[in-house]
């Protein structure tokens, strides 16, 4: 409840009560404080949660399990949207609940997590438990194949490739958001993967929504092969031949309730008008079923509705989309969040088949491994503002937590 | 269309498959419930069945089933509107004062389609293009419409129309009255629009999901906007048959039908919450509601108590759809 502030949201719905049957606050501030006491933490208890940090809401939900005398927590990927240092906070919140018989399950998709904070491991695939040991007896490759059901030698295509740094796609001289708001500028090369590092909420996936014009900017320079160009809606970034494949699959991505045809088709209907204006369905039908092999979407037919596919599956059907377009610019927001390994490997896959066709692709990604594997450049983002840009040898794993964080962590 | 479509190609064949499909649409349920009501009508009334009797049910219900066209539009878009009911008395108003004037009847009934479109248009632009929600938007241009109506009228019914205008509540065409087959054209057209055209298709993804809709790069307030001008449009045409009906034009006419209009697409298999529905499907569920009414009239059921099993069985109907729905 993001309006409400730390004390409300530990006890809404079994508030402590005074005689009167009102709320009695301030029994229950007195328990919140012993609770994040017990955590090791200390949070502001009077503003609405929404204005705490993502870390500190999570802490809140867990002291909020803790007054249910929960002896079972289930963190589903905790750490997805923390920094490094939060993180380990968060470990050793658990190690400490650990320590007073409480017994946890961890739900997270980054294998160095597991083996820090966990004592034994389930896989999953497919909705199934595939496997499990203890966690001291196993290491990450064995893991990656019980996911997989095979062995993975490298979930990452080829070395980066070259792309020239001369020949400039799209070139953002000025772009600002709200009026006050930091001006972004950046060069976009054809034929390269330029990565937008940063932390969750640093401000990334906001630039992308303005550069399409999802959101209107409030100020906007931009040229396209040269040329300036308005971009004030998705349709008009479409004709320009730039694409955003979105962050959410299911609320931003995908129309759930359609097929896999109907979802691929959406922005490409003007393509099979017959006669009369009218639809055209079996072109409509035959090309769908074509995209749909071509990203080799694993589903019963065209017909399955897309909210019975998997995430990796939901994703080439969203990735097929833009396919049918002769785009120049695709933006994949956080392309592989929730997606197995093997799905992984083949987006990556097929970004680079991309690239290869000289469309320019601008990933978004708070998976690190991701930027550094896939990026030639990348731009690290902290607090809405571009960082730094970092390309070659500069590209690596410290620089960019150093310039995510602030230049906090080392 | 996706609705109409089997899970998988496999079971493409085959009666049972057949079945199957069948029993996935929108539409399978309402046919099934109309049939019901139908049959007992027909086993607790003699007259009911009677050729005359059924064409004077359909006519009757034609006016609620052609403004139930429109709504089914801005249902399926996840909206709605509420203001059909004061501007089909608006425009019919309108075209009944335009005649009384002097002004030839062609002219009259353009201008009323004219401003019941241009009603629609403005509920769209404020829904469409100033984001507010759907139902707040109509509900203000209903108590609009109904007062500029009022104002317009002086809050008397216009009469003395010319006879030739009788033509299209009275008349008919190839032993057809033309209140059916106006409906039926109404029909055919939203039916290729929704099932034939990328523009049909769109408004199913809008009503699924808005937002995905528009950052695949559809424009998805200029489809809003037709919507409910087609909305207004609709309720224009309804408003034409009942001026013409009763020769006159009735400021007060169409109290509650936008609820009615309501009915009839839900019971006509369509999401309230927008994106799956056939306008077929609506036009069963507004058949539906015209057996209810005729027969409940034949056995001479009190209008208190029709109102009651009427409300009782749109209660029925949506709670066997809740249960079937995915």
């Amino acid at each position: 409840m993001p309006d409400l502030d730390a004390v409300d949201n530990i006890f809404l719905g079994r508030e402590h009560r005074n005689r009167l049957g009102l709320r009695a606050r301030r029994s229950m501030r007195r328990e919140a404080l012993a609770l994040f006491a017990r955590l090791g933490v200390s949070l502001p208890l009077e503003c609405p949660v929404a204005e705490l940090s993502i870390a500190d809401q999570q802490f809140i939900e867990i002291a909020k399990a803790l007054s249910l005398e929960a002896r079972i927590l289930v963190l589903d990927e905790p750490t997805a949207t923390l920094t490094p240092s939060e993180a380990e906070q968060l470990f050793a919140i658990m190690r400490e609940l650990r320590s007073q018989g409480v017994a946890m399950v961890f739900i997270s998709h980054h294998m160095e997590e597991i083996f820090t904070i966990c004592d034994r491991v389930t896989v999953m695939r497919d909705g199934e438990k595939v496997g499990g040991c203890e966690v001291a007896t196993t290491d990450a490759d064995a893991l990656i194949e019980m996911m997989v059901g095979r062995r993975v030698e490298n979930i990452f295509p080829e070395p980066r490739s070259d792309s020239d740094p001369n020949d400039v796609v799209l070139s953002v001289a000025s772009l600002k958001l709200t009026p006050d708001g930091p001006e972004h500028a950046f060069d976009l090369h054809r034929g390269e993967i330029l990565g937008f590092a940063g932390l969750v909420g640093s401000g990334r996936s906001e630039l992308a929504m303005g550069l399409i014009g999802a959101m209107r900017p409030a100020y906007a320079r931009v040229r396209l092969e040269g040329s300036p160009v308005k971009l004030h809606h998705p349709a008009t970034a479409l004709e320009h031949g730039i694409g955003l494949l979105p962050e959410s699959r299911k609320t931003q991505g995908l129309v759930l309730p359609f097929s896999c045809r109907d979802n691929i088709s959406l922005n490409n209907l003007a393509r099979f008008k017959g006669p009369l204006r009218l639809l055209d369905r079996r072109q409509e039908a035959r090309t769908a079923a074509e995209l749909m092999a071509s990203v080799r979407v694993k589903a019963p037919g065209p017909e399955t509705p897309v909210g019975d596919l998997s995430g990796g599956n939901q994703q080439k059907v969203v990735i097929a989309r833009w396919l049918g377009h002769r785009c120049k610019v695709l933006i994949f927001d956080e392309p592989t969040r929730g997606i197995d390994v093997g799905a992984k490997s083949e987006i990556y896959a097929l970004m680079k088949a991309l690239t290869a066709r000289g469309v320019s692709i601008i990933m978004i990604s708070s998976e690190l491994p991701e930027i550094l594997a896939l990026c030639d450049r990348a731009l690290v983002f902290h607090q809405g503002r571009i960082a730094a840009e970092l390309s070659g040898e500069a590209l690596d794993s410290p620089s960019v937590m150093y310039h995510a964080t602030g230049g906090l962590s080392s | 269309m996706s609705q109409l479509a089997a899970k998988t190609d496999a079971d493409a064949h085959g009666l049972a498959a057949r079945l199957n499909r069948w029993r996935r649409t929108p539409i399978f349920y309402p046919l099934i419930g109309f049939a019901l009501v139908f049959a007992a009508m027909a086993l607790l009334n003699d007259s009911f069945l009677s050729t005359s009797n059924l064409i004077n049910l359909a006519r009757q219900a034609s006016i609620i089933a052609i403004i139930a066209a429109g709504m089914s539009l801005a249902i399926l878009t996840g909206g709605i509107d509420l203001s059909v009911g004061p501007v089909m008395a608006l425009s019919g108003t309108l075209m009944a004062g335009l005649m009384i004037a002097g002004i030839p009847p062609a002219l009259a009934i353009a201008a009323g389609l004219v401003v019941g479109a241009a009603f629609g248009a403005a509920n769209g632009l404020f829904v469409a293009f100033a984001g507010m929600p759907p139902i707040i938007v109509t509900l203000a241009t209903m108590g609009i419409a109904r007062g500029l109506g009022l104002i317009y009228t002086g809050g008397y019914p216009i009469s003395g129309l010319p006879a030739e205008f009788a033509f299209f509540g009275r008349g008919s065409v190839a032993g057809i009255d033309m209140p059916i087959l106006i409906m039926l054209g109404v029909y055919a057209i939203g039916y290729v629009l929704l099932a034939h055209t990328a523009t049909g298709r769109y408004l199913y993804a809008i009503g699924g999901n808005e937002e995905a809709t528009r950052l695949s790069g559809i424009r998805v307030s200029r489809y809003k906007l037709l919507v409910y001008t087609l909305s207004g449009t609709t309720a224009a045409i309804a408003g034409l048959i009942l001026t013409s009906r009763l020769m006159s034009g009735q400021p007060n006419a169409g109290v509650g039908f936008e609820l009615d209009a309501i009915a009839a697409v839900v019971l006509g298999g369509a999401a309230i919450t927008g994106g799956r529905g056939m306008i077929l499907g609506t036009l069963v569920g507004a058949m539906l509601l015209g057996v209810l009414n005729n027969g409940l009239n034949l056995m001479g059921v009190s209008p208190y108590l029709q109102n009651v099993i009427k409300g009782g069985i749109i209660l029925l109907a949506i709670y066997l759809s809740r249960k079937r729905a995915p």
